[in-house]
């Protein structure tokens, strides 16, 4: 009976999906991307981009553990010491991502090859941390997904973009399908490097920075 | 020797992990502002991993791989723990940050000062869980693998340094606002990967 109550005092100071908490999962998408503004996520943003179908994978792979996670160290933030609290986001996460990398295997086994290690390292993704520290041990379970849906999702759709440009310039392909004919497309292999990669991401900070107004120093 | 060699350089400019695999990124780039804390996260960085991958060799080869267990029992030889391997990996490198955090504190205050707040941040430093990943997939022994684990942060040792340095000559140039700070960096970056592109297929000549 006492639980109900407490449940619709809290219905009633916020509705489940409040402008509040609708700028939680918009903000990230934009002027407070984490690859873009808070320099998160870096390391697999760059890695993974070479092709749109394993990017798609790594950006759903992400979700879940940046979703599933806030969740779960959001609902013991208040058990958890604080000394050793980074110890226990690790083993959380880390267990997130074994379950994942052993999904991926057995329904995307060829994919899952080629991300190789970029799979583990969603471990040490800052964006996973970076969003565990900063929200979820702070803020109630369902905000706390709302904030990581909407910073995985602002996630996802950089490196998608960086991808498609990877992979259409680079192979003339979408998803493996060839776009650009070979008849009269060379395929660019600077796209297909590392290097290319970084510059694209650059290219594009600077057009939404340009766009949001936002400069350092 | 010539194989350790080999190895040494290979994991320094061929496959260096910032130039070739992009793993560190995010403390790269946030301590890569000025050249004195880069020197600093550098040496950090490749104490960490001189020491974890030797570690991780270890606890791969005689705990997690597929019939690691049999030198505990003959009838352990088909245990396989590849499934946890991220979760020893993840906690033999934060434990063993944590354990000489505490030991510096102890018995150097000043190299305390200098590298305290870099060392936390080692934890998440994707270039450590990295290496540690990528020996599944390479058959090295012990002394390859401590090799292996040396180059690699002196190969990121020398990116984050070179990179500070160009970071603090910029200083000087008129960059247009947006692409101050982050975006700069970025293509300077890809640019200096281009350069270490020249490497590939770089080998010792023995």
């Amino acid at each position: 009976m006492s639980t109900e109550v407490i449940e619709k005092t809290v219905k009633e100071k916020e509705a489940l999906l409040s402008k509040k908490r609708k700028a939680l999962v918009t903000n990230p998408l934009d002027s407070d991307n984490p690859v873009t503004i808070q320099i998160l996520g870096i390391c697999s943003a760059l890695a993974v981009t070479i092709a749109m179908k394993g990017t798609l994978i790594m950006a759903f792979g992400l979700l879940f553990v940046v979703v599933m996670s806030n969740i779960v160290i959001s609902a013991m933030r208040n058990t958890i010491p604080n000394r050793i609290r980074i110890i226990v986001q690790l083993v959380v996460v880390a267990t997130l991502v074994a379950a994942l990398d052993q999904v991926l295997r057995a329904y995307v086994y060829e994919q899952s090859k080629s991300l190789s290690v970029f799979v583990g390292l969603i471990i040490t993704n800052c964006i996973v941390m970076g969003r565990l520290e900063a929200y979820a041990m702070g803020n109630r379970p369902w905000d706390s997904a709302l904030d990581g849906l909407g910073n995985s999702l602002g996630y996802a759709w950089i490196i998608i973009v960086i991808a498609f440009i990877r992979e259409l310039f680079g192979a003339g392909k979408i998803f493996g399908f060839q776009v650009l004919s070979k008849d009269w497309y060379v395929a660019n292999g600077f796209f297909a490097t590392p290097a290319a990669a970084c510059i694209i991401l650059g290219l594009i900070i600077w057009g939404l920075r340009a766009r949001n107004g936002y400069s350092e120093d | 020797m010539e194989n350790l060699l080999n190895i040494f350089i290979k994991s320094i400019f061929v496959d260096n992990m910032i130039f070739a695999y992009f793993l560190g990124m995010c403390s790269f780039l946030a301590v890569s502002k000025k050249y004195k804390t880069a020197v600093g996260l550098g040496a950090a960085v490749i104490f960490v991993l001189a020491v974890t991958v030797p570690l991780n060799w270890l606890a791969y080869t005689y705990l997690v791989k597929e019939g690691a267990l049999t030198w505990l029992s003959p009838d352990l030889a088909g245990v396989d723990l590849e499934v946890i391997k991220f979760i020893i990996f993840i906690a033999i490198v934060a434990a063993f940050v944590q354990l000489i955090e505490m030991v510096v504190e102890k018995f150097s205050p000043s190299l305390y000062n200098a590298l305290g707040i870099f060392l936390p941040l080692i934890a998440v430093n994707c270039s450590i869980l990295g290496a540690a990943l990528f020996l599944p997939t390479r058959d090295y022994n012990l002394a390859e693998a401590t090799t292996f684990g040396i180059g690699s942060g002196v190969g990121w040792f020398l990116a984050v340094v070179s990179l500070a340095a160009i970071r603090e000559k910029m200083a000087y140039s008129d960059v247009p606002k947006p692409l101050r700070g982050l975006g700069i960096t970025f293509i300077i970056v890809g640019l200096m990967a281009l350069g270490f592109m020249s490497f590939a297929g770089f080998k010792l000549p023995f």
